[in-house]
């Protein structure tokens, strides 16, 4: 890298710079603005019977403005305010030791390894399949159409299933969470290879074959490197993929740990914080992936060499 | 395919056949020759495989289709057998494979064919997948009834077939619930309200502008997640299942659809802005169906989405039947035949569903390069 792109970002943001920087962000943050607003009037009305209910049990006096403050920090609500969810977050986060069963950290942790261990097996599974798809037509031919079918059938159905079969075979925790994890993340990568592998121009097949080029060159020096963007646009969808398998994978199993434990547990118990703090950390791992994915594509293509 | 290698392939599985018939199918049971039918049919796998091994072309795999059939309803006789079934020997496998070889080199040669006419390329495009299908469920049947695997772990496809027969009212009963009532409801509501909002960010672009970001953003979301908030919302029956699929099938919509609506060109623009079209005639003129080609695309991936959101749904509470309610329930009695009943009831309906959207499509964006030759 040179070093001038340094120096430039150094400089003060020119008046036209700053304008283009509000253009791009001010719809954006508008919307959020609009989303917070919308949730906070939803949280009022979604409470309200609920607290009101909860004042007259008690037979307590109570004016308008305290059904209002009792909606924003209700114990159960129907909707929590997003305050309240931001300190219930922070809390489950920062509040207890990373290995805590009570720290999201740590369900967080174990769903992850679930993801991160059924992404890598799904990828390398389906760009392995891709390679034979390509270098087979009869495979191309008889097997594609499976794969493509495949994926028509809701395969998170097959979750218990597989927890099932694999648990009478001895295998319990996170190896099953990965295979389903794996499941549904190698069928985006496999279209998208096959579709890397055969995108190289005819002509460029045309002239590594009048290299007279091995099938092996022709793999590692033309299909390999036209594959690697379609390669990374794939691998984006299959890990956000692939944590939606890990998270579901914890459901039927009955996990005691996991963000999909905390949802069911949350979902048992009535405990509607808890399962929007799931959810939000939820959230936060699937963007937390996906951007590692794109630096790392974004490294990549720069040292292969595209602008 | 290499006239030398089918060969070498046909007379490879005619000899399994011939020792087939020397070897016992299983310790102490009758040997092949003494079982009516068998004998007959596996004779004739045999004799077939050295006619294709003769021939060694196309016509080689025609015949070896028919082999392939005889040598597997052969070994399909034999495992009725209770001697054989969960104890077969080399006999009974040398059966198997000889089956198992015969139909692989007629899919491989079906498979090479090229440069065929249209409607011959058409048939053989569905031909070759099915036949691919069938020795896999074949191979599938015999390797479990052979081996004895157990019901618990993997029943074999006849079982599941004979389950799903006998249990019709039930499986229509969960297909109403989850398909008709959650899946297609919540489909319907959910990419249409996609599909509205789409169109408002592309007539107010501040509006766009903002919600493309943010639709990026939660169409990658594990959203399914929020199910079992929805179902404290909307209670245990079919709307919170609905629900869940509206909000499973919006984003993708939304940001297919964003995507779709600018997707045509300046030229087209700059010609409707000069007949002075209104905004709303080049909407329903030019930009709909240019966008069409996309809108599709994201009702393909929602039509899978939608079907897998509502059976998740289901896994947070149910009235007692749906989909997702019978499998984690079945699968928590170890009846495994039904809940691989479900599964192929389940497939079914989303094929069927994802079949019909592809139809729909090439239908109604005919004129898109992908569709015309």
């Amino acid at each position: 890298m040179t070093s001038s792109a340094p120096a430039l970002s150094l400089r003060a943001p020119s008046a036209r710079a700053r304008h283009v920087l509000i253009a791009r962000y001010a719809p954006l943050a508008t919307m959020v603005a609009l989303i917070v607003a919308i949730w906070y009037v939803a949280t009022v009305a979604m409470n309200w019977t609920l607290v009101r209910d909860g004042f007259e049990r008690e037979e307590t006096p109570y004016t308008l403005s305290d059904v209002l403050a009792g909606t924003m920090d209700a114990e159960r609500p129907l909707l929590p305010a997003p305050h309240q969810l931001a300190a219930a977050v922070t809390d489950s986060v920062f509040g207890y030791p990373p290995l805590a069963p009570r720290s999201l950290v740590y369900h967080a942790i174990i769903t992850l390894q679930a993801t991160l261990l059924g992404f890598v097996i799904g990828s390398l599974f389906g760009v392995a399949l891709a390679l034979m798809i390509v270098h087979s037509r009869v495979l191309e031919r008889s097997l594609l159409p499976w794969i493509i079918c495949s994926q028509m059938v809701p395969v998170l159905a097959l979750a218990p299933i597989f927890i099932v079969m694999l648990g009478a075979l001895g295998l319990h925790g996170l190896l099953p969470k990965s295979i389903i994890s794996a499941y549904l993340c190698f069928f985006p990568v496999t279209i998208g290879m096959v579709k890397g592998f055969t995108s190289p121009d005819p002509l460029q097949i045309e002239l590594m074959r009048t290299w007279s080029a091995t099938p092996r060159q022709m793999l590692w020096k033309l299909r390999w490197p036209a594959a690697v963007p379609y390669l990374f646009a794939s691998l984006k969808v299959a890990i956000s993929i692939s944590l939606v398998g890990a998270i579901v994978a914890e459901l039927p199993t009955g996990a005691e740990a996991g963000i999909g434990a905390r949802l069911l547990a949350g979902s048992y118990y009535g405990q509607t914080i808890q399962i929007w703090s799931a959810l939000i950390v939820a959230a936060a791992l699937a963007s937390g992936l996906i951007a590692i994915t794109a630096l790392v594509e974004a490294g990549v293509l720069r040292r292969m060499g595209a602008h | 395919m290499d006239p030398r290698r089918l060969r070498l392939g046909f007379l490879l599985a005619a000899a399994a056949m011939a020792l087939a018939f020397l070897l016992p199918p299983a310790q102490g049971a009758l040997p092949l020759s003494a079982r009516p039918y068998v004998w007959e049919m596996g004779t004739a796998a045999c004799l077939l495989c050295l006619l294709a091994a003769w021939r060694a072309d196309l016509g080689a795999a025609i015949i070896g289709l028919p082999a392939s059939v005889a040598a597997a309803a052969a070994s399909l006789l034999v495992l009725e057998d209770p001697m054989v079934a969960g104890s077969a020997g080399p006999g009974f496998w040398l059966i198997a494979i000889a089956s198992w070889l015969s139909a692989g080199l007629c899919v491989a040669t079906l498979a090479r064919l090229r440069q065929l006419r249209r409607k011959a390329q058409r048939a053989i495009d569905l031909l070759v997948p099915l036949l691919f299908g069938a020795t896999v469920f074949y191979l599938w049947e015999v390797g479990v009834r052979g081996f004895g695997v157990p019901p618990v772990l993997l029943p074999a496809p006849s079982a599941a077939a004979s389950r799903f027969a006998s249990s019709l009212p039930t499986l229509g009963a969960d297909f109403v619930q989850t398909f008709v009532r959650g899946v297609l409801i919540g489909y319907a509501i959910g990419c249409s309200a996609g599909l509205l909002v789409a169109i408002l960010a592309h007539r107010y672009q501040f509006l766009g502008r903002g919600l493309l970001p943010l639709g990026n953003f939660f169409a990658a979301l594990p959203l399914v997640g929020i199910a079992p908030i929805m179902v404290m919302w909307f209670g245990f029956d079919w709307p919170s299942k609905a629900a869940v699929v509206v909000l499973v099938t919006f984003f993708p919509m939304l940001v297919n659809a964003i995507a779709g609506l600018s997707a045509a060109g300046d030229v087209e623009r700059d010609l409707m802005r000069s007949y002075g079209a209104s905004h709303r005639q080049s909407l329903a003129k030019l930009h709909l169906p240019a966008a069409l080609p996309f809108i599709f695309n994201a009702l393909k991936i929602n039509a899978t989405l939608a079907l897998i959101g509502a059976i998740v749904a289901e896994f947070f509470g149910t009235p007692t039947q749906g989909i997702g309610f019978r499998i984690s329930t079945e699968a928590g009695r170890m009846a495994i035949d039904m809940v691989w009943a479900e599964i192929a009831l389940a497939a079914l309906a989303g094929m069927a569903f994802y079949g019909l959207v592809a139809l729909a499509e090439r239908a109604t964006t005919f004129w898109h390069p992908s569709y015309r030759t």
